[in-house]
């Protein structure tokens, strides 16, 4: 049913539809409005979970850890320091292949301060072992968290996710969303049932010390799971558009790039503006396309390279930088496009919140067209010079 | 001591001989029963009872972090509530664990009230990374980090006052012990097991390799610890101090002079200054519990 809804409340109504049994969150801009609505939801008996108001994040994903190594199936929303604070408990739900769903509502990461949106944050965990899917809208920002929860859980995954989308420019904006019913949820997604968990009619230990003699095979097996997440991910995204026509199965999306001699590449709601300043660049005669990622863990490397086979320019805008190099994504499909002769330019672009407009996407173009790139756009020049 | 171990923590594992903390472990698994899930903080017991592929915990256990199991054991007592499950929670931390790195966690658990165990086998300095201090060192206790030396006579501080403040969080039973009594820390471990809410033991463990002592005479120097007086064992109910064990105080030396931490105080020249610095702490915590025995003369 199609309906007007704030991003965040959007999310907070998939993730109720998601049967959570144990929530644990702590609050930070601009996650706050979705934690918000689920403890509404618990308040009032219309959704039935343990809501536990821990002290901090890092209790919150420790709290998460638990109840997942216990059996159920638990929910955390984070952005920016939170997730930060974070850090050693992520790798620790990977490592322990604990399925735990959160959503990150991107927020740039100080200092300086700043509450407003870039994507460092998740981009900052990209090692940790957890998958990571970015929204474009609203509506996918929903939908994810059910195909998180069936990819995360499925036996040959095992692994946790994150659901990204930007802070404010989708967490705070109102977009008609098509919302699933409970029973179209729960015809999606079965209850939770763990492979393994703590039990005492059948004791086990979770969290060993592995000697030198063991740990490289656990980080191994991983990666293997990571990798192939891909399949498990094509597979829940054709069932939820079987189901709910709108497809998720693949790792990326293409726009307008059949015929494109530049491509932009990008993540998350940026491509919006990309999309609409294409369509005006095409009326201009610029064969200019895009290709979005979805899934940035696992890295789409095959789809980005056959994506990405007929063009002449490669203009990647990053919306995190990895300091004393580039950002993350172009370094990424640098390394997916290797041994191929297109050039790929790196843009750091919207950090902490700095607009971008159609203009901006054109300027871009301009400067990958002329060989120009791996820099900062957007910079107040009188600032920096 | 505490009659057969049901030998829910026995085989396998690595700790030194005459360790106090996995005499602890067994006791309390004795006392908790075959029902108990472990939450273990990194740390000596940690790592001495389950190098990767063995285990020793025959209970359903997890580990994940340093500072965190608190608030593991948080959710998994949510999820429990959840799922209608009857199982009790332990969670199991070393005094750096406890005292300092994981406060945080463990002030929030117990501020949330969740029905669950605490207990923190106190071996008074981090001996898993090797002996540095932590809050739970007592004063001029030479460590690693806090060695003797010229211009130091080891540990600056005394020991944190960490019961008391988890009392003050509204933790309906508090307790200490001593692995030199087991029987009284199993019956303390059922006590906290059968009171609903968060409840916090800590539990006196020395630690041969870390205090330099032999491995034999671990229940001698916990023994020694409660006759000066520089251990208390007690109980609190609802934030009121309703047992104590009572002693006939012996002077601090008897308990120090066995100890490599303190050597320093009697070598190479006896520091009766420090040593009558340490009598006061025995001496306020004497006062402050009322532990002395008044022998009929
Ligand atoms: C975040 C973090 N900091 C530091 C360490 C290193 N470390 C592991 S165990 C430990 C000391 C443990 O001390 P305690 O809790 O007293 O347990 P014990 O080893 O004495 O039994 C330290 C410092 C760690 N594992 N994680
Ligand atoms: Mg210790």
């Amino acid at each position: 049913m199609m309906e007007f809804m704030e991003g965040s409340h959007a999310v907070a109504h998939s993730v109720k539809h998601c049967r959570p049994e144990v929530i644990a969150a702590y609050p930070i801009t601009p996650q706050t409005h979705i934690v918000e609505a689920l403890a509404e939801m618990v308040a009032n008996c219309h959704l039935d979970a343990e809501y536990i108001t821990v002290e901090s994040e890092f209790s919150a994903l420790s709290a998460c850890l638990g109840a997942s190594a216990a059996g159920s199936r638990v929910y955390s929303a984070t952005t920016s320091q939170g997730l930060a604070l974070m850090f050693e408990v992520c790798f620790n739900c990977a490592g322990m292949r604990m399925p735990v769903v959160m959503s990150i509502v991107n927020r740039a990461l100080g200092a300086p301060l700043s509450i407003w949106n870039d994507q460092q944050d998740s981009i900052s965990l990209r090692d940790s072992g957890w998958l990571q899917f970015y929204a474009e809208d609203n509506q996918e920002a929903a939908d994810l968290h059910y195909l998180a929860y069936k990819v995360a859980e499925d036996r040959n995954v095992l692994l946790p996710a994150f659901v990204c989308f930007d802070g404010f420019i989708l967490s705070h904006t109102y977009e008609p969303v098509d919302m699933l019913t409970q029973e179209q949820a729960d015809s999606y997604l079965p209850r939770y049932t763990p492979v393994q968990r703590l039990d005492s009619t059948d004791p086990i230990s979770f969290g060993l010390f592995a000697s030198p003699d063991y740990y490289m095979e656990f980080r191994y097996q991983i990666d293997q799971a990571v990798k192939g997440a891909a399949k498990t991910i094509a597979m829940a995204g054709r069932e939820f558009g079987e189901m709910f026509g709108r497809d998720y199965s693949n790792l990326v999306e293409s726009y307008r790039l059949d015929d494109a001699d530049c491509a932009i590449v990008a993540m998350g709601s940026i491509c919006g503006t990309v999309k609409d300043a294409i369509d005006e660049m095409r009326k201009d005669g610029k064969k200019v396309g895009l290709l979005r990622l979805r899934s940035f863990r696992p890295f789409p490397n095959k789809e980005v390279r056959s994506a990405l086979s007929g063009v002449n320019c490669v203009a990647v805008l990053d919306k995190n930088i990895s300091l004393g190099t580039k950002g993350a994504v172009a370094l990424e499909v640098r390394d997916a496009l290797y041994g191929q002769q297109v050039p790929v330019l790196d843009y750091i672009i919207a950090l902490g919140g700095r607009d971008v407009r159609k203009k901006d996407i054109r300027a871009v173009v301009d400067m990958a067209g002329q060989g120009k790139g791996d820099l900062f756009h957007g910079l107040r020049q009188e600032l920096v010079s | 001591m505490t009659g057969e171990s049901c030998g829910l923590f026995e085989y396998g594992h690595r700790a030194c001989g005459g360790c106090a903390a996995a005499m602890a472990a067994r006791t309390i698994l004795d006392a908790a029963g075959k029902d108990t899930i472990i939450v273990s903080a990194t740390g000596c017991m940690e790592v001495f009872s389950t190098p990767y592929p063995e285990t020793a915990w025959k209970v359903p256990w997890i580990h994940s972090l340093f500072e965190n199991n608190s608030a593991v054991a948080s959710g998994i007592v949510a999820s429990l509530k959840k799922q209608g499950r009857k199982e009790k929670v332990i969670a199991l931390g070393g005094d750096g664990a406890t005292f300092d790195i994981g406060i945080l966690c463990l002030s929030g658990a117990f501020e949330r009230g969740h029905d669950f165990v605490y207990i923190c086998y106190d071996n008074e300095a981090y001996m898993n990374t090797g002996i540095q201090r932590s809050g739970a060192t007592p004063y001029d206790a030479s460590t690693t980090t806090s060695p003797a030396g010229k211009c130091s006579t080891g540990n600056r501080r005394p020991k944190k006052d960490l019961p008391m403040i988890l009392a003050a969080h509204g933790a309906p039973y508090v307790a200490t012990a001593s692995v030199a009594y087991l029987p009284d820390l199993k019956k303390k471990v059922e006590k906290a097991i059968a009171t609903e809410g968060p409840c916090y033991l800590q539990v006196h463990a020395p630690c041969c390799t870390g205090w330099g002592f032999e491995g034999e005479k671990t229940m001698t120097i916990g023994k020694l610890a409660i006759e000066t007086g520089l251990w208390v064992n007690y109980e609190m109910e609802d934030g009121k101090v309703t047992r104590v064990k009572k002693v006939v105080r012996k002077p601090v030396e008897v308990y120090l002079k066995e100890q490599r931490r303190f050597r320093h105080l009697f070598k190479p020249k006896l520091n009766e200054t420090e040593i009558a610095k340490i009598q006061a702490v025995a001496d306020r915590n004497a006062e402050r519990f009322g532990i002395d025995i008044k022998l009929k003369k």
